[in-house]
């Protein structure tokens, strides 16, 4: 709205004393063209409201995002077929130097652009939260701990009425970026209890599972005692845990999850601009929650062709921006990141060169 | 039109080229000659459609087939755990033969006490209403009882499940696991039985309808109650179009996948716990999970276990037939 009343009284440029500041939010001259992009799916809703919000500033730009998952996403980006790609993955060596096919000799680059923390939510009746350390999640995921009143979930929990419910756990069924970075996480931080290594697909066998958020959701929310982990801001009525970090229990928050990014590393030997980042699972600051998706958008640091360059900066620009991190928070629930992590992703963006 | 459709008094001393001309095919002149190419066509075309869908299982599948162990398990996709392509397709044929049966057993015996009630109890206008109902049933999306069964059913049925389980306790040899969420194989077999009772309902009843009016006559007659009746004179009668109604259901629930697919929390083992979850999976849940994220040799190995599901649809196809063309000779129908 803001935006296209910007453009509005930009295009009135003949009045000098309304036109000049406004027009620099709309980022200069308005993009115009057809655009794609590709890859994860836990972006989709989020860029949904970046396309509404950048093509309320730039009506003449269409752009088409194809959820079609992580990997799909860098493999068409990687053979050229779309400007940018979504992942929840960072372009490992073998792309990055498969990269520099499409993108010229520097290749492409990662941008953390959405960040949302992942709760472990249960069904219990008159229990919204729950202390629970990354051992006792892991024991309760591969089945060692069978009851919600067992010795070590009330260890933690002194004041919790814990009823004698088994715990059903319940995971992803599909490919997913939720059940890696959950792994991750496990595998990280309980290596004795959680001793698979982390992936996508749920690594063990049997166990009640669903498809996608929703459904997983939907399972504990008809199931007394179920149990599972799904992107924070979809969980619904469901109660959640806090997960300890250091000596502390901390429950998740949008400001926790983007101080987790600004806490953790880049990935080492990588370009100037790259910002790939290692997770840091292992965090002890309790203003921090590692249990965080980190989804990256991936673009080229030069294009060849004017129009799609200058539309990625632009685009890309919007998604880091204030306004397109809180649009996404509004459609998506996801954490805006943090004014440190802002700064650095637009001086990567400003570092796209174009021609 | 032609010189054969002048006035019959042109040649008043002649009778006989009438029937000479039906000898020789002349019936077929005209559009009638047009419709009998449509047909032979139409028929044609359906032999051509099975064939090309058999021709593209198996080109497709192929690459599956003659894969080594270490492709398939990298970039075949093939879960953890397994090397060779029968372990997964193994399994999925299990779980699919065991979900159809499972479906089949709960179908079978309801379809007919449905169809015997409209076609032997129920007043007219009552069998009529229910005759309609039933159809309707067959025009329910399976996506719709798959949502149904999946938000539904499950979550109420699994208390049933666990009461089962409970009383099932005392087996020595074996324990039975039970789910509390309701995603187990059980619940899916009862929302396919649901799903293929219309089918078998209808061409019972059709069946059941067909018993000649004589024999029923004659079995009252010799002072039999109406049950007897139906035992001695219909069922016999209609058996073989039961079976054939049957096997029509067992093709569907076979295939059938949104249902499945929304409903089982899936595993891929040869397991008879059929009231816990992560244990079977069937085939065509399983393509149609995996399919948006294949690429390559995955895509290879989904349509290999397609192909597979083809072929039981096939042999169970041609065993129907083969029942049916036995039995046909006793039912009492020539």
């Amino acid at each position: 709205m803001v935006g296209a009343l910007a453009l509005s009284l930009a295009a009135c440029g003949s009045d000098p004393t309304t036109g000049a500041e406004p027009s620099e939010a709309a980022g200069g001259e308005a993009i115009s063209g057809d655009f794609a992009g590709a890859g994860a799916s836990s972006q989709e809703s989020a860029m949904e409201a970046w396309v509404a919000g950048f093509q309320s500033a730039n009506p003449d730009a269409t752009i088409n995002y194809d959820p079609a998952g992580s990997g799909a996403g860098r493999e068409q980006f990687l053979a050229g077929g779309v400007q940018w790609a979504g992942s929840d993955s960072a372009l490992d060596d073998e792309e990055l130097a498969a990269s520099a096919e499409v993108c010229g000799p520097d290749g492409a680059i990662d941008l953390p652009i959405y960040v949302s923390p992942i709760a472990v939510a249960f069904n219990l009746p008159g229990v919204d939260s729950l202390n629970l350390s990354s051992e006792v999640i892991a024991n309760i995921f591969n089945g060692e701990i069978k009851k919600w009143n067992d010795d070590a979930i009330k260890a933690d929990n002194p004041d919790a009425e814990l009823p004698d419910t088994d715990i059903t756990p319940v995971h992803r069924l599909d490919d997913s970026g939720t059940t890696e970075n959950f792994t991750e996480y496990l595998s990280a931080t309980a290596p004795e209890a959680w001793t698979d290594d982390p992936d996508g697909v749920w690594p063990l066998e049997g166990g009640d599972s669903a498809e996608g958020t929703s459904g997983v959701v939907g399972v504990v929310t008809d199931t007394e005692g179920a149990v599972t982990y799904a992107d924070a801001s979809k969980v619904g009525t469901l109660g959640t845990a806090s997960i300890k970090v250091g000596e502390e229990f901390v429950p998740f928050s949008a400001e926790a999850a983007a101080a987790t990014v600004d806490a953790s590393d880049r990935i080492e030997g990588r370009a100037e601009h790259d910002f790939a980042i290692e997770v840091n699972r292992t965090l002890t600051d309790p203003s921090t929650y590692p249990l965080v998706l980190v989804s990256y958008a991936i673009a080229c640091t030069n294009y060849a062709d004017e129009a799609q360059g200058n539309f990625v900066k632009a685009f890309l620009a919007y998604q880091a921006s204030e306004e397109g991190q809180q649009a996404a928070a509004d459609a998506a629930g996801s954490s805006p990141i943090s004014a440190a992590t802002a700064e650095q992703v637009n001086a990567a963006i400003e570092s796209i060169t174009v021609g | 039109m032609t010189t054969t459709d002048s006035p019959p008094d042109a040649k008043p001393g002649r009778l006989k080229p009438p029937t000479r001309r039906r000898n020789h095919g002349d019936t077929e002149r005209g559009f009638s000659r047009v419709f009998r190419w449509i047909t032979t066509g139409s028929g044609a075309f359906l032999l051509l459609v099975l064939a090309a869908v058999a021709v593209f299982l198996i080109a497709r599948g192929l690459p599956a087939l003659t894969a080594s162990p270490e492709e398939l398990s990298g970039k075949g996709g093939l879960p953890t755990g397994m090397n060779s392509l029968w372990d997964l397709v193994g399994p999925l044929v299990f779980g699919t033969l065991l979900a159809a049966a499972m479906a089949l057993l709960l179908a079978t015996p309801v379809a007919i006490g449905i169809a015997l009630f409209i076609s032997h109890y129920a007043p007219r206008r009552a069998a009529s209403v229910i005759g309609y109902v039933i159809d309707l049933l067959a025009a329910i999306p399976s996506v719709v009882f798959g949502l149904w069964g999946g938000r539904t059913l499950a979550p109420i049925i699994s208390d049933v499940w666990v009461w089962i389980a409970g009383v099932l306790d005392f087996l020595p040899f074996w324990t039975v696991n039970v789910t509390n969420t309701g995603r187990s194989l059980a619940t899916a077999s009862v929302v396919l039985a649901v799903m293929v009772l219309p089918i078998i309902t209808a061409v019972s009843r059709e069946v059941f309808l067909q018993t000649p009016t004589l024999h029923e006559e004659a079995a009252l007659a010799l002072g039999a109650t109406r049950w007897e009746m139906i035992r001695t004179a219909v069922l016999p009668f209609g058996r073989s179009g039961v079976i054939s109604a049957a096997m029509l259901g067992l093709g569907r629930a076979l295939g059938e996948t949104m249902a499945v697919l929304m409903i089982l929390s899936p595993g891929i083992l040869y397991s008879f716990q059929i009231f816990d979850s992560g244990q079977q999976q069937t085939i065509a849940a399983f393509i149609a999970s995996r399919f948006a994220e294949a690429s390559g040799l995955a895509v290879n190995v989904l349509i290999a276990t397609g192909l597979a599901l083809f072929v039981i649809t096939m042999v169970v196809n041609m065993g129907a037939r083969a029942i049916v063309a036995r039995r046909k000779e006793f039912s009492g129908a020539n």
